[in-house]
């Protein structure tokens, strides 16, 4: 791969056109790409592990943070797993009032997502405007739920908060302008010249190879791959909504754009039949503290792909195993794939089309010897103890100032 | 001597241009904010940026080249200003004018590129070094329509003088009608020169951090945005000089203002593009220069031509 006139471009883990560190080494030939190198794990959080150490229902508030995002998404996977074990059905309004918010979270993600594709190809217009109307959105959000972010509805067996006539009201009103405003976006991205000319053709992603390299979600869906979580396994109150799936054959960037523009308009459609059939009843039944042991696995649709949450629990108030995958770990190869051969100008949108989020998906690092490329595995007395003779070798002692401050820890 | 220093410090040199150009920069950001539904800058912030940056520290990479990173910025900044003695502004001529100055002036402002180039490849940073090789393909795709439909109103006025070419237009100004196409590609071109949305490739942001300028900071960098505003304006009173001849024969007061309004219209209609167009890749700029700009700029000259066969026999 080694070429005389190449050069590399590290693009991370600190870029302007990334939001979050993530690495991709790019080797050019002139303003062509001819490889390019995927590194994670910058943003390693254990929060895996902290689940083990907490109760369920710390986890769950946990779980949400994984994502600023997609929260409710996290949210809901884990609680739908964690229901299951237990063997508790929640209400059919809580059901229907958790939708109500997943729906208004992929408008949000969507609308969000647009605009950083808009800043990527340098057309700021777009993400101003974009970002602007999605303001309505987390005001609505903010008034369902209390949270512009990280809405915190969920809770083991329901939900946290019921709706009122006057929120429907405001839900409807709301929906009602994004429509308008999105059927605006709709005629943008099919009309604006210098949009389609920077998205056509960029990022190609064969049907075969989006099956291949496991791309879900918009990702997978503007190849072809007619794959929904809401369709194909329903949840919530999914299965008893009607709406489509939104698939698109361009295989490129342009196709992703349509599939989220599209997705839109189908969730406004689906937000519509969840105010207008949304039963009576309570909101939560009651769960117990600790879960019957068991493990399971929950699917779930995030505005980026599907998300799998995988909990197995011993009988105790305290998970056993905690695993989640993002979507984006299922889409960050093929990122490497749509890369290769492009331009050095298409990297950014086409990175930023997967619709990443690179914190959700660190789950674990390797750190690997750069020279002989071996990983190995410390225990935290092995990496307290690398880390002191690290510091003393550069003359920073700290172990004198360790002991003066922790007694009874000793050295 | 001392009238000499005047043109060169006060006016229409360095200090009613620099002033001119930092309220162009705030017209261009502000309408730009505005379009995009956002408030925008207060006037004074294109200013206060220059002083801030002015009074903070230039660090020089260790690795560029010492004289060529310092040198360039100055460069840059001193050909659009020289080149503003030659551009007529509100009268029929200019302060200074020789037959040919047309040519001088189109190529002193091609150099702010050329140091562009050389600031960005001698600073040795893989982003400014892409940035640079960017700025000099660009330049090769926009200088030829640029030129081209500069001239081709040249040759209906038979001069090479700028000076020439605004009394010729200033006498007959509905001649001028007749350049609309060279007027459109060169404020194309002029997008192009500035780096601007949709030409704006090689200083994109999302791919390559700042181009050229990524490794600029501090009083080197505050001389390379005042130079570029700079640039801003005497290019876009060069269109003006060429392309809108009209009231030139007002007088001083109401000429002035005139010219103001003119710089003003282009300024606004560059900052219009900015927020309509995304940015094309650096090949889609090249291909869009060669396919519609440099034909279109070739129409010009033969609109011209003709026009030149009949009007004067």
């Amino acid at each position: 791969m080694e070429h005389s006139e190449s050069v590399r471009v590290p693009i991370g883990p600190q870029h302007p056109a990334l939001k979050e560190p993530a690495s991709f080494m790019l080797t050019l030939s002139g303003e062509k790409i001819l490889h390019a190198g995927v590194r994670l794990g910058y943003n390693h959080r254990g929060i895996e592990k902290a689940c083990e150490q907490r109760s369920y229902i710390q986890d769950l508030y946990l779980v949400e943070r994984i994502c600023g995002i997609c929260s409710h998404s996290h949210a809901t996977c884990f609680c739908q797993a964690v229901e299951e074990l237990a063997g508790v059905e929640p209400p059919k309004r809580a059901l229907y009032i958790r939708t109500l918010v997943a729906e208004l979270e992929r408008i949000h993600s969507h609308l969000l997502w647009l605009g950083v594709a808009g800043h990527e190809i340098g057309f700021d217009t777009l993400l101003m405007y974009a970002w602007r109307d999605r303001e309505i959105v987390m005001d609505l959000l903010a008034l369902l739920t209390g949270n512009r972010v990280n809405y915190g509805i969920n809770t083991f067996g329901g939900v946290r908060r019921d709706i009122t006539p006057e929120h429907k009201e405001a839900v409807l009103r709301g929906i009602d302008k994004l429509e308008e405003r999105t059927k605006y976006y709709i005629s943008v991205a099919t009309e604006e010249t210098t949009l389609i000319e920077r998205l056509c053709g960029v990022g190609l992603l064969s049907h075969d190879d989006a099956i291949r390299l496991g791309a879900v979600g918009p990702t997978g869906r503007a190849s072809s791959v007619k794959r929904d979580v809401r369709r194909d396994d329903p949840y919530a109150a999914y299965g008893e909504l009607d709406f489509n799936v939104i698939t698109d054959d361009h295989n490129d960037v342009y196709g992703r754009t349509l599939v989220r523009v599209g997705e839109l308009m189908e969730s406004y459609k689906m937000i519509r039949q969840l105010l207008s059939n949304m039963p009576d009843g309570p909101i939560a039944v009651k769960v117990p503290r600790k879960i019957l042991a068991g493990e399971v696995v929950s699917r779930y649709e995030a505005p980026r792909g599907e998300d799998m949450h995988y909990v197995k629990s011993n009988g105790t108030e305290k998970p056993e195993r905690v695993k989640v995958r993002a979507p984006t770990l299922a889409n960050v190869q093929a990122v490497a794939h749509m890369l290769k051969d492009r331009y050095l100008a298409d990297m950014p949108i086409v990175v930023a089309a997967i619709d990443p989020c690179f914190s959700c998906t660190d789950r674990i690092i390797a750190v690997a010897d750069a020279r002989d490329r071996r990983a190995g595995v410390m225990t935290w007395g092995q990496l307290r103890a690398y880390g002191i003779e690290w510091y003393r070798r550069r003359g920073t002692d700290f172990s004198r100032l360790n002991r003066a401050f922790s007694p009874a820890e000793g050295d | 001597m001392a009238a000499a220093l005047f043109h060169i410090l006060v006016f229409p040199g360095f200090l009613f241009l620099g002033v001119l150009a930092l309220f162009a920069e705030y017209v261009d950001r502000k309408l730009c904010a505005r379009l995009q539904n956002r408030i925008g800058p207060p006037w004074f912030q294109p200013f206060a940026d220059f002083i801030k940056l002015a009074a903070k520290d230039s660090l020089v990479p260790e690795l560029a080249d010492q004289w060529i990173f310092r040198l360039a910025p100055v460069v840059a900044l001193a050909s659009p200003l020289t080149a503003s003695l030659y551009i007529p502004i509100w009268r029929r001529d200019a302060l200074f004018s020789f037959e040919g100055d047309v040519i001088v002036v189109l190529y002193l402002l091609t150099i702010p590129t050329l140091t562009f180039f050389l600031a960005g490849w001698y600073a040795r940073s893989v982003f400014s070094m892409l940035g640079a090789a960017r700025s000099m393909m660009q330049l090769f795709a926009y200088e030829i329509p640029l030129f081209l439909s500069i001239l081709a109103p040249a040759l209906l006025a038979n001069t090479w003088s700028l000076s020439g070419m605004t009394r010729y237009y200033g006498a007959h100004p509905w001649y001028a009608l007749l350049n609309v196409i060279g007027l459109a590609v060169s404020l194309m071109a002029l997008l192009g020169k500035l780096e601007r949305v949709p030409f704006d490739a090689p200083e994109a942001e999302t791919e390559i951090v700042a181009g050229s300028f990524t490794e600029y900071s501090g009083r080197l960098l505050a001389l390379f945005r005042l130079a570029i505003s700079v640039e801003m304006i005497v290019a876009c009173s060069l269109l003006a000089a060429v392309f809108l001849p009209f009231g030139l024969q007002l007088g001083a007061p109401a000429g002035f203002v005139l010219y103001l309004l003119k710089v003003l219209l282009l300024v606004c209609l560059i900052s219009l593009f900015r927020t309509v167009f995304a940015r094309l890749r650096i090949d889609q700029v090249i291909n869009f220069c060669w396919q519609y700009a440099a034909p279109f700029a070739f129409v010009q000259v033969l609109i011209d031509l003709v026009a030149k066969g009949v009007l004067i026999s």
